[in-house]
């Protein structure tokens, strides 16, 4: 009887000890297994164009995990496990093997929500799912370059989501969660933090000029087997980028076909020397410095000019005594040569610098180039002639197309803007405006009787120049490899866009500006011109253009 | 032999016979005390399942079979059980022997009888036939027993014991042992031979853990530490005590134990459910438990006191402190008193072969004590 009275103190004074005695640090160790803090996910601001159209949205998707510790002792569900996820048992094992001495680690990520629901569903220890979001980028292709591209883990790696990665992220926020022992949350407890979404990213594009360009340049790379190309329109009245498109291009949507070249956005990563399209730059000097009007005569006979011992600037025929005007229209390297060696070499640095020409553009993209302007210090008599027509001196086509927009401007300078420029940005005037009317006088000129004709667009008057660059390689300039670019001005009367196409490399035996570029911005202009709702300034003789094209469809 | 004692076995015919003269035998106190500790466990049992109204109702039908056991059990006058008992024991022994050669025969453990319609443990039956086996040996025997006796029936309780240690059933076995042993002690052992026992037994400790299984061995490693695998073998213990020391002096409150309801509990509806009681109904409901127990244990020990001959005396002592020893041994393995053997908590676990056991039990006390009335002048 002892020993049973003995039995029933000890149990007694057991259940007293553990449930009296050891109740706070044994709750403690309760709360330690079920009681959780997890984070509560954020998903990305959304980026949009102009007029609020999705370019980029996350949208949730499911990631697995397991726990390699506790799914060790649920070893013989792996089968299933390996089923649901699609996986192979045997590499699924080595995994979580191999992995025994760590508590987390993920097996599958982004999956659909019903797929994550049924792994979720088999109940096996030791996995549990993560929401998370997923990038997903409606316009593909034809907006990838601008709006770039997040990792899986969805932080920006490309484009405005590298540029504005922290614009965009979410701040996760954290609760506090009753979980079972299968890690399943049972209920919430506690909110600690709440989860922040990223802000809206309003770029400045919009998504129908984009389509609409990118139509456009894809289709005259493939036509003129090009290498590659670039189109870039800007807002004259803001500097803002309308739409960017490079080719070659790649679906974001596809990791897979995230490559070192496709993804390059060449429109602000890549220079080249723009040949005659830079010519209006040094003219704008000329007028500038009160020594030339647009109908000074230049003397570029005999057709070529000798600036050095070994070096002869040429045209190809001779173009005798001719204004200002003609030698831009007829694009005179000799006629530029004569006007660039008539300048100061600051005074002409300055006006180039001011035009942005080897500046950055500063509108945030990765891996943005300068250009290159040389520091007139180190000029000589035989780069300041090639100068003058656009060698010796590199840009992207978003420079050349920020220049050109300040011609359009009437000489205002305007900082190049990817977002919607809602106050408007400091502006600094760097030329006259009459220094700028005469120029785009003589730019539309260039359009209308010169060598970029084919730029011309129905219903509006357009100025612009071509250029046609050798490319330098080594050992020099390359005989056979050319990049065609136009840079134009639509409508004169009141600017409203600049557009810059750039064409590397085209190989069909046609290379000018004037016959590659030049088509190109007229679909372009025409097009954009139209979707804007740009009043046309030039209808005076519209029975002539249907004449001509009725004479030329049979 | 008790005067009278040839009446009881001239009614025994009649008071089998539902509509006979005799009356019908029902013992209040044991009854209520019964059932009040059933629906205790079937509350908590509910809570355990987390809410399962199919394994409420399951285990409520095997509470009605128990109990129809227990009132069939409670008819069975004691001197027809004391005739029975050697031909019970020997079925249960040869059950058992059965048993071992056809698990030997399919090389692997095997507990159970399949008759088809049910299952049958007849290592279950033995709980019951060794403390009566060891009574009725003494029945006719005067009281203590000689050392030559005391080997009969040490070798009553351990041939049963080692057959079903070696299934493996180890839960088993020590009650089996205990129901034996404590039925022995009541008959009356001198000092000596107690001390003689003792020694044995620290003896036989090394010899027994040769014999042991390697998961038996963990179980009492684990026993001194559980936190020395804490996601294995000590994971049962470290979780109950958690769950006991969460539920405090009043509980968590009905329904609301985390323990048992975020699954970290094992074996919460059988073997555990004493700890999701300690969870949820905290020191005190625990110890109204506990409370019921003994006061179920104490009328059957007043039973035992009031019984007139020495089988009924001997088999309600012996059966009364057997069932004392379940309590103690469940209680205090959740609480880690103990070693983690499979033994259930009496009336209150879900499974139904014990109860059927343990009521049947009941009922023989229900009989030792019915049928003395009856005789009393």
């Amino acid at each position: 009887m002892m020993g049973f009275a003995l039995m029933a103190v000890a149990l007694g004074g057991r259940l007293l000890y553990l449930q009296a005695v050891d109740k706070e640090f044994l709750s403690a160790q309760g709360d330690s297994r079920h009681l959780v803090d997890v984070a509560i996910p954020a998903h990305r601001g959304p980026i949009t164009d102009r007029h609020g159209e999705m370019l980029a949205v996350s949208t949730p998707v499911d990631s697995i995990a397991a726990n390699p510790q506790k799914i060790r002792l649920a070893m013989n569900r792996l089968a299933e496990l390996a089923l649901a996820l699609d996986l192979d048992e045997g590499l699924l094992a080595q995994k979580i093997m191999s992995n025994l001495d760590r508590q987390f680690i993920w097996l599958e990520r982004h999956l659909r929500p019903d797929s994550a629901a049924r792994v979720m569903q088999l109940g096996i220890p030791g996995i549990e799912t993560r929401r998370e979001y997923r990038r997903y980028y409606p316009s593909g292709e034809v907006t990838s370059h601008v709006i770039g591209f997040t990792n899986i883990d969805d932080w920006g790696q490309e484009g405005l989501e590298l540029a504005f990665n922290h614009y965009l992220e979410g701040k996760e926020g954290s609760k506090r969660v009753l979980r079972d022992l299968l890690g399943r949350t049972v209920q919430d407890v506690e909110l600690i933090d709440p989860a922040q979404p990223g802000r809206t990213l309003a770029t400045s594009l919009d998504l129908r000029l984009q389509y609409l360009a990118y139509r456009e340049l894809k289709q005259a790379v493939q036509d003129n087997g090009a290498n590659s190309g670039s189109v870039v329109i800007l807002d004259v009245e803001t500097s803002e980028v309308l739409a960017m498109v490079n080719q070659p291009s790649y679906n974001p949507n596809d990791g897979a076909q995230r490559k070192p070249g496709p993804i390059r956005n060449r429109a602000v990563t890549d220079i080249f020397e723009p040949g005659s399209s830079f010519k209006p730059f040094v003219v704008a000097a000329a007028l500038e410095s009160g020594r030339y009007q647009a109908d000074s005569l230049i003397d570029t006979s005999p057709g070529f000019v000798k600036v050095s011992d070994s070096v002869v600037i040429e045209d190809p025929n001779n173009l005798g005594e001719i204004d200002v005007t003609t030698v831009l229209a007829k694009s005179s390297n000799v006629g530029m040569t004569k006007i660039a060696l008539e300048l100061g070499q600051q005074d002409l640095w300055t006006v180039l610098s001011d035009f942005g020409i080897g500046r950055s553009t500063t509108s945030g993209f990765p891996g943005e180039s300068s250009g290159v302007l040389t520091d007139f210090q180190h000029w000589r008599p035989v780069g300041q002639a090639t100068l003058s027509y656009g060698y010796g001196v590199s840009v992207t086509a978003l420079q050349l197309a920020r220049a050109y927009a300040t011609v359009a401007a009437g000489g205002i300078f305007r900082p190049v803007s990817v977002r919607v420029v809602r106050d408007p940005l400091p502006v600094e005037r760097v030329i006259s405006s009459a220094t700028s009317a005469a120029l785009l006088d003589m730019l539309e000129i260039v359009v209308s009787v010169g060598s970029g004709s084919l730029a011309s667009v129905p219903g509006f008057r357009v100025a612009g120049k071509t250029g046609t660059a050798k490319k330098s390689g080594v050992g020099g300039y390359s005989e056979d490899k050319y990049i065609a670019i136009f840079a134009g001005i639509a409508p004169v009367t009141k600017p409203k866009l600049v557009v810059v196409v750039v064409i590397d490399e085209p190989r069909t035996g046609v290379y000018y500006g004037g016959e590659v570029a030049a088509p190109v911005f007229a679909s372009i202009a025409s097009g954009a011109l139209r979707l804007l709702g740009v009043p046309p300034d030039n209808l005076q003789e519209p029975a002539l253009h249907i004449a001509a094209l009725t004479e030329a469809s049979p | 032999m008790f005067p009278g004692s040839r009446d009881i076995e001239s009614s025994s015919g009649i008071s089998l016979k539902p509509l006979g003269s005799s009356r019908l035998v029902i013992d209040p106190s044991l009854l209520l005390l019964t059932v009040v500790i059933c629906c205790i466990g079937l509350v908590v049992l509910y809570s355990a399942t987390n809410e399962s109204n199919t394994l409420l109702v399951r285990q409520s039908v095997r509470f009605a079979v128990a109990f129809a056991a227990f009132l069939v059990a409670s008819q069975v006058p004691p001197d027809a059980l004391r005739l029975w008992t050697p031909w019970i024991f020997c079925l249960a022994l040869g059950l058992l022997l059965l048993l071992m050669a056809m698990g030997s025969a399919s090389q692997g453990a095997n507990r159970w009888l399949d008759f088809g319609v049910f299952q049958f443990q007849p290592s279950e039956l033995m709980k019951l036939a060794v403390p009566m086996a060891v009574a009725w040996f003494m029945s006719e025997r005067r009281l203590p027993p000689t050392l030559g006796q005391l080997l009969v029936l040490l070798s009553i309780v351990l041939v049963p014991t080692l057959i079903i240690a070696d299934q493996p059933d180890l839960g088993t076995a020590v009650l089996v042992l205990a129901a034996g042993a404590l039925t022995i002690m009541l008959a009356g052992i001198g000092l000596r031979v107690l001390l003689g026992i003792v020694f044995a037994a620290a003896v036989s400790v090394p010899l027994l853990w040769n014999y042991m299984l390697p998961y038996q061995r963990s179980r009492v490693f684990t026993f001194f530490n559980p936190e020395s695998d804490p996601l294995g073998a000590g994971y049962n213990i470290i979780q109950s005590k958690i769950a006991l020391g969460s539920g405090g002096l009043f509980g968590k409150g009905w329904l609301n134990g985390t323990q048992a309801h975020l699954e970290f509990l094992p074996e919460r509806s059988t073997d555990f459910i004493f700890a999701v009681m300690g969870e949820e109904f905290g020191l005190l409901g625990l110890l109204l438990l506990l409370i019921l127990y003994l006061a179920l244990v104490a009328r059957g020990l007043y039973i035992s006191y009031q019984a007139q001959d020495t089988f009924t005396r001997l088999l309600a002592g012996g059966l009364s402190l057997t069932f004392f020893f379940y309590v103690f041994v469940n209680a205090g393995m959740v609480c880690g008193l103990l070693p983690v053997v499979g033994v259930p908590l009496p009336l209150v676990s879900a499974g139904g072969t014990s109860m059927v056991t343990l009521m049947v039990g009941f009922g023989m006390l229900a009989a030792i004590n019915g049928h003395r009335k009856l005789l009393a002048p």
